[in-house]
């Protein structure tokens, strides 16, 4: 049995089609990434899986329940963490986790022995009797985090779990992310917009965009698929001779020349750097300086997109800047 | 019902509780108004009549209501500023043969019941906007003990106010019938409280956010309490707002305190009041139900 499947997940607002059939199957344990920018339905989606919100159509089962009929079976076994806070802020840390276990239906044996335990593991213990009002926007994420663990679920939504933290929280989470997968069990999903954490921390991601999935795959095959590492080299004497070498060899997939380097596009540029070395030194060609570019995740959406996420975000921004460089101009 | 319902609701009203004696400020200042109507309406109204009141005396108390008294004041301040009204007032008016503040404070209590609950049943507002609502709606418990809980926990925090504005008006030397007329009047207070949370209820599933709320306290809150007879008594109104008034519920909850806590000024049987406000109650709390279990999370 998978963790998730979904059967053509449909969400329709009026007229937007924020979730467009998706068919998507997580396993058991898996750490699985929704990448894409704000707006792709990353977060409708997590509301239709965590029963929050009703499909328009299709169907998904998570853990082996039908969101649209098991509603409280699914719910006994999921674990949400939104990204807005939704803590009491008027009780504690430890009375918020208390309460959430409650409404789980734990023992009050259990309840007291998992609030010790999640709080250890988000690293929150001695802030545990502190009112959540007095807590920094990084410890409500944690304790929110501790919160979804309460009840022991078998699936764990993270909704932007980093969003608008500083990098050494948003390593710290991570940490707890990869923590609490491997100790606890938990399949997790995670959604976000930020590359480097789909990157780190997702064993499979799949790119959103306008509510549909463009892609799926792990990381490392995303970016093959991308094409090409370039290698750019900076040679002394002997370009020309290097040129002609270099058309000879296969697994140079385009050479282009520019503001005098030569760059090579090839197949996984790490293994291939020291047959370039060794082939330039035969023949007898001075490298001055090599420098290896790998695809990242950006290429990768706009591979798929024709659009990167930043590029995305600066959309609206520019727009606005537009708007009111417009309204000083008049003036 | 499952363990884990009744559980929920157990919790739930729990949380209403904790939170309700961590904001002792903002209990001081509830009960700072009623306070101050109890012990300055008192005091201007030593010679009140209770068949016929003059007119420049409803004057007066209008323009004393919408004043507004600001809670400034610290506790100490106010309970001797009113202990000493509520004496001055009382040797006077008892010397005319009349007491106001005894017809008084059993509308005074009625006012804080009003308020408590309506606030009480708003604050889903405050769970939605925070975002705790999505929490509660997210886990397996149903709709129905969530709102229940919620209820009863409304309930108990606006009765504990009712019965802190009873003791002061004790202080003041209203004389109250313990414990028969108390523990009687405790059974109004529930029906009272509970209706007046549930329509709080109601109203709060269907706004988004908090800007519907000033024009609830205006134009539903300030009439049904004015309308009550909790200051005076309906027979000083025109006919036709005696008439609005026997349609609101509060006429009737207040009507019943007066006849079980003081014994005076009660118009009506205790048979009616008890058969309208249960019927409201159990109209109120149908209808909170029903449009929390319908309500968006956000």
């Amino acid at each position: 049995m998978s963790a998730i499947k979904t059967h053509d997940l449909t969400k329709k607002f009026k007229n937007l089609t924020a979730v467009d059939r998706l068919n998507i199957e997580i396993e058991k344990g898996e750490l699985f990434g929704m990448l894409g920018p704000n707006g792709a339905g990353k977060t409708t989606t997590i509301k239709m899986l965590g029963t929050l919100i009703k499909p328009t159509s299709g169907t998904a089962v998570v853990w082996g329940h039908n969101v649209l009929t098991e509603k409280d079976e699914v719910r006994s076994n999921i674990g949400i963490v939104f990204q807005d806070p939704s803590l009491d802020i008027r009780l504690t840390g430890a009375e918020n986790l208390d309460f959430h276990a409650r409404m789980y239906g734990l023992s009050k044996e259990k309840r007291k022995k998992r609030i010790k335990e999640v709080l250890d593991l988000v690293e929150l213990t001695e802030h545990a009797k502190t009112l959540v009002i007095k807590y920094s926007g990084g410890m409500k994420r944690r304790l929110e985090i501790a919160r979804g663990l309460m009840h022991f679920p078998h699936v764990l939504f993270l909704d932007e779990p980093t969003l608008g933290l500083d990098p050494q929280t948003r390593r710290r989470i991570w940490d707890y992310i990869k923590k609490m997968t491997s100790e606890e069990e938990v399949t997790a999903i995670i959604t976000t917009h930020y590359m480097d954490e789909a990157d780190f921390l997702c064993d499979r991601i799949a790119i959103i965009d306008f509510g549909k999935i463009v892609a799926l795959d792990n990381s490392k095959n995303l970016k093959q698929a991308v094409g090409a590492d370039v290698i750019s080299l900076q040679i002394g004497d002997g370009e020309e001779k290097f040129l002609e070498l270099l058309k000879g060899v296969d697994w140079v997939q385009k050479i282009t020349e520019h503001d005098g380097l030569i760059d090579l596009n090839v197949q996984q540029g790490e293994t291939k750097i020291p047959e370039i070395v060794s082939l330039a030194q035969k023949a007898g060609i001075r490298i001055k300086s090599v420098n290896l570019r790998e695809p990242t995740l950006e290429d990768v959406f706009l591979k798929y997109t024709g659009r990167t996420i930043r590029q995305e975000e600066g959309g609206a921004k520019s727009l606005m800047k537009e708007r009111v460089r417009s309204v000083e101009r008049r003036r | 019902m499952k363990v884990l319902e009744l559980q929920a609701v157990y919790v739930m009203w729990l949380r209403e509780m904790k939170k309700f004696f961590r904001s002792w400020s903002r209990v001081i200042g509830m009960i700072a108004m009623p306070a101050f109507f109890l012990a300055f309406l008192g005091m201007g109204f030593q010679s009140f009549q209770i068949q016929g009141v003059s007119y420049s005396a409803v004057i007066a108390n209008i323009l004393i209501a919408s004043w507004g008294l600001p809670p400034n004041l610290g506790p100490v301040e106010s309970y001797w500023v009113a202990k000493i009204a509520g004496s001055i007032a009382d040797v006077v008016a008892q010397s005319l043969g009349l007491n106001y503040t005894n017809f008084l404070a059993p509308g005074i209590v009625g006012m804080i019941l009003l308020f408590a609950s309506m606030v009480a049943g708003l604050s889903i507002l405050w769970d939605r906007e925070f975002g705790f609502l999505k929490e509660v709606m997210v886990t397996p418990v149903s709709r129905l003990s969530i709102a229940l809980g919620r209820t009863m926990g409304g309930v108990t925090t606006a009765i504990m106010q009712g019965l802190l504005i009873l003791g002061i008006s004790l202080f003041m030397g209203v004389k109250v019938n313990v414990p028969t007329g108390l523990s009687l009047s405790a059974v109004f207070m529930v029906l009272i409280s509970t209706s007046f949370v549930c329509l709080g209820m109601a109203f709060a599933s269907r706004m988004t956010d908090f800007q519907g709320f000033m024009l609830i306290m205006n134009f539903i809150i300030f009439p049904l309490f004015f309308l009550s007879g909790a200051l005076f008594p309906l027979s000083s109104f025109p006919s036709w707002v005696q008439t609005v008034a026997y349609f609101d519920p509060l006429t009737y909850g207040v009507d019943a305190l007066r006849t079980t806590l003081v014994g005076i000024g009660g118009t009506m049987p205790l048979t009616t009041n008890f058969l309208v406000l249960i019927g409201f109650t159990a109209a109120t709390l149908l209808l909170a139900t029903y449009l929390f279990q319908r309500s968006e999370v956000d």
